[in-house]
């Protein structure tokens, strides 16, 4: 079967002042269809650029994307917009202040040019539906929205055309605990009803524990460590992705707050570290780390790259 | 033990909305005492009624609201601008716009203590220094002389934190200082400010939406719902036996590591908050709630469950 999608050694930097910043680091991977790649990682480590580079909004420097067995960068819009589409973090910023709910979700089918009036209004009618918004919510603007039912007309927006790959980046960072739960419950459900593949990139791994069936934690640009879901979280191997996970608050109290041992550098994508990139914060690090290239050690699925494992 | 904090049947109101409705809360020196709660819950808007730092238009009335058993209502602007940033300071939720894009990191943090202490410029970078070095920024001498632009995220939060320790607070309030972070930066966080009120028996008011920070930082709990305290108690009493619904529904949101089953959907807290307006009478969860009847549009009674903890629920306890 062929995969929803294929990532195949996919590296971008930025050129920024007289420096260039690596932002993604031959990355490959693929997911099944149907099934949710959640990918992890702090702030600066290339997460959100594979996401773009992905749906075809950045070209990479070198490597390529698959999605349903077609190359990505050989698409026009059209075409990439019927396959692959995108939810953002911020549905705050993502939808036009301008434009009324159901304005926004008709787009992608008036862009396509193919169908009439009627048969777009049938479509933005069914579609607000399954994202549980009402025909009368539809007629609103943005601003009359909360951030919950804003996320729901992003991923109307996103679904209308029923794509077979969503990249949801951060779909859930920016609102409460209460509306992310239904928000999460939202994406599963459309997931089984309408059998999408995601890419769910996210900070909070309890999160991704929660929707994916697979992990991929990226650090620096790099993919460190790739495991299904259960795998990862009950035996994470590379020292990154178990400070990742002891970093988590998890609501017991009682347990206090935990000394990860990543101590005070941070990581800065403009200037990497020689060896292994981790090694400056590894609570574990020995010296050859610092001169050493890790090898990328596969697993029965996924794998990790480190020099300090098995 | 006497309060640093007290505020009592505190309200606020903008216009014809009421923002907070009637919350009480206290603080002790060396405790940290976390107000829990959704967007708009009022949260926000109770720290910066302490500080008295609302927006135009909004207006402040409480029975009692007062720091180390000084009546803050009675204080003067003068007298508050004298407390503030000194004895009670504030760590703002967003790091790039309470600082001041045009003016040098250690121009700001070093203006506090010369204008509350009467420091010298020598003195004040000294101390600025020190404390950029005990939040964990490395090469502080640098961080002194740059701008807030410069600075990614995380620096800037710890920025925030540094300045706001600069003239020794009894009391700081933190709004939402970790949720923009990362999950490591945040622990690294937390740890600093667990240290400094060990060390110092700082009082800290956190407020947040994290339950997994409460559960790990906070020493009591209150939870705000649509401008009212809807229950209060010790944090492990909270989180063992939450009485009022919405305090068990939040906490069925949280998918917690270890815990949880992929495709089992999380508990979820039907419909959205009410905005509340004149009038308004009885519990303002009534709509979202599983177990409410007609007496739910009644006042509420607030319901004890001994000294500590307390909720406001028609249920009993």
């Amino acid at each position: 079967m062929t995969d929803a999608i294929e990532v195949r050694h996919v590296a971008k930097t930025f050129a920024v002042g007289k420096g260039r910043v690596v932002a993604v680091d031959d990355v490959s991977f693929s997911i099944p269809a149907g099934g949710v790649l959640g990918v992890v990682g702090e702030s600066g480590c290339g997460k959100s650029t594979l996401a773009r580079v992905i749906l075809g909004l950045l070209s990479p420097d070198s490597g390529e994307v698959e999605i349903e067995g077609q190359k990505i960068a050989a698409l026009d819009r059209k075409a990439r917009a019927r396959l692959i589409q995108p939810v953002f973090q911020d549905p705050f910023s993502s939808l036009n202040p301008l434009t009324r709910i159901r304005d926004i979700v008709a787009l992608p089918l008036v862009a396509q040019g193919t169908l009439g009036r009627t048969e777009i209004a049938r479509k933005v009618d069914e579609m607000l539906g399954r994202v549980g918004l009402s025909a009368e919510m539809g007629r609103r603007l943005p601003a009359e929205l909360s951030g919950g039912q804003r996320q729901r007309v992003a991923i109307a927006r996103a679904l209308v055309l029923r794509p077979r790959v969503v990249v949801c980046d951060e779909p859930t960072s920016a609102l409460d605990v209460s509306v992310q739960a239904q928000i999460l419950n939202l994406l599963a459900e459309l997931r089984r009803d309408l059998g999408l593949t995601y890419l769910f990139i996210s900070h909070n791994l309890a999160v991704v524990e929660h929707v994916a069936s697979e992990v991929a934690v990226m650090y620096l640009g790099r993919l460190v460590e790739q495991a299904p879901t259960e795998t990862l979280f009950a035996r994470p191997e590379h020292p990154y992705t178990k400070a990742l996970l002891a970093s988590v608050l998890t609501p017991e109290p009682g347990l206090g707050v935990p000394d990860v041992g990543l101590g005070d550098t941070l990581p800065d994508p403009a200037n990497i570290p020689s060896g292994c990139r981790f090694h400056p914060r590894c609570p574990v690090a020995e010296p050859r780390c610092s001169t050493e290239t890790p090898p990328f050690k596969p697993r029965a699925s996924g794998g990790v790259e480190c020099l300090l494992v098995p | 033990m006497t309060a640093l904090l007290e505020v009592e049947r505190l309200q606020v109101r903008f216009g014809a909305t009421a923002a907070v409705r009637g919350a009480s809360l206290s603080v002790a020196p060396g405790e940290t005492h976390c107000l829990v709660g959704e967007s708009g819950c009022g949260k926000s808007v109770t720290a910066l009624a302490v500080m008295n730092l609302l927006a135009r238009g909004g207006g402040r009335q409480a029975e009692r609201l007062a720091f180390e058993g000084e009546d803050l209502l009675k204080l003067s602007e003068r007298g508050m601008a004298r407390l503030r940033g000194n004895a009670m300071a504030m760590i703002f939720q967003e790091p790039m716009t309470s600082l001041n894009p045009a003016y040098t990191v250690g121009s700001q943090m070093t203006e506090v203590l010369r204008r509350h202490k009467g420091a010298s410029q020598r003195v004040a970078i000294d101390r600025a220094a020190d404390l950029l070095a005990r939040v964990g920024i490395t090469a502080p001498g640098l961080r002194l002389g740059q701008f807030p632009h410069q600075l990614s995220g995380g620096l800037r939060q710890r920025v925030m934190i540094a300045m706001a320790l600069m003239c020794e607070p009894r009391l700081l309030i933190a709004d939402e200082p970790t949720t923009a972070l990362d999950v490591t930066v945040q622990a690294q966080i937390l740890r600093l400010l667990a240290g400094l009120q060990r060390d110092l028996g700082l009082g800290l008011l956190l407020i947040t939406h994290d339950l997994g920070v409460v559960a790990r930082v906070a020493t009591r709990v209150s939870v705000m719902y649509a401008g009212e305290v809807v229950e209060r108690a010790p944090t492990a009493e909270l989180f063992a036996n939450p009485r009022h619904p919405y305090t068990q529904g939040l906490l069925r949101c949280v998918p917690v590591p270890g815990k949880i089953r992929r495709d089992q959907p999380l508990g979820a807290i039907r419909g959205t908050v009410p905005r509340i307006g004149a009038g308004f009478a009885g519990c303002a969860f009534r709509e979202r709630c599983d177990f409410a009847d007609e007496t739910c549009q009644r006042t509420i009674p607030r319901r004890s469950m001994g000294a500590a903890h307390d909720y406001l629920c028609r249920l009993p306890a």
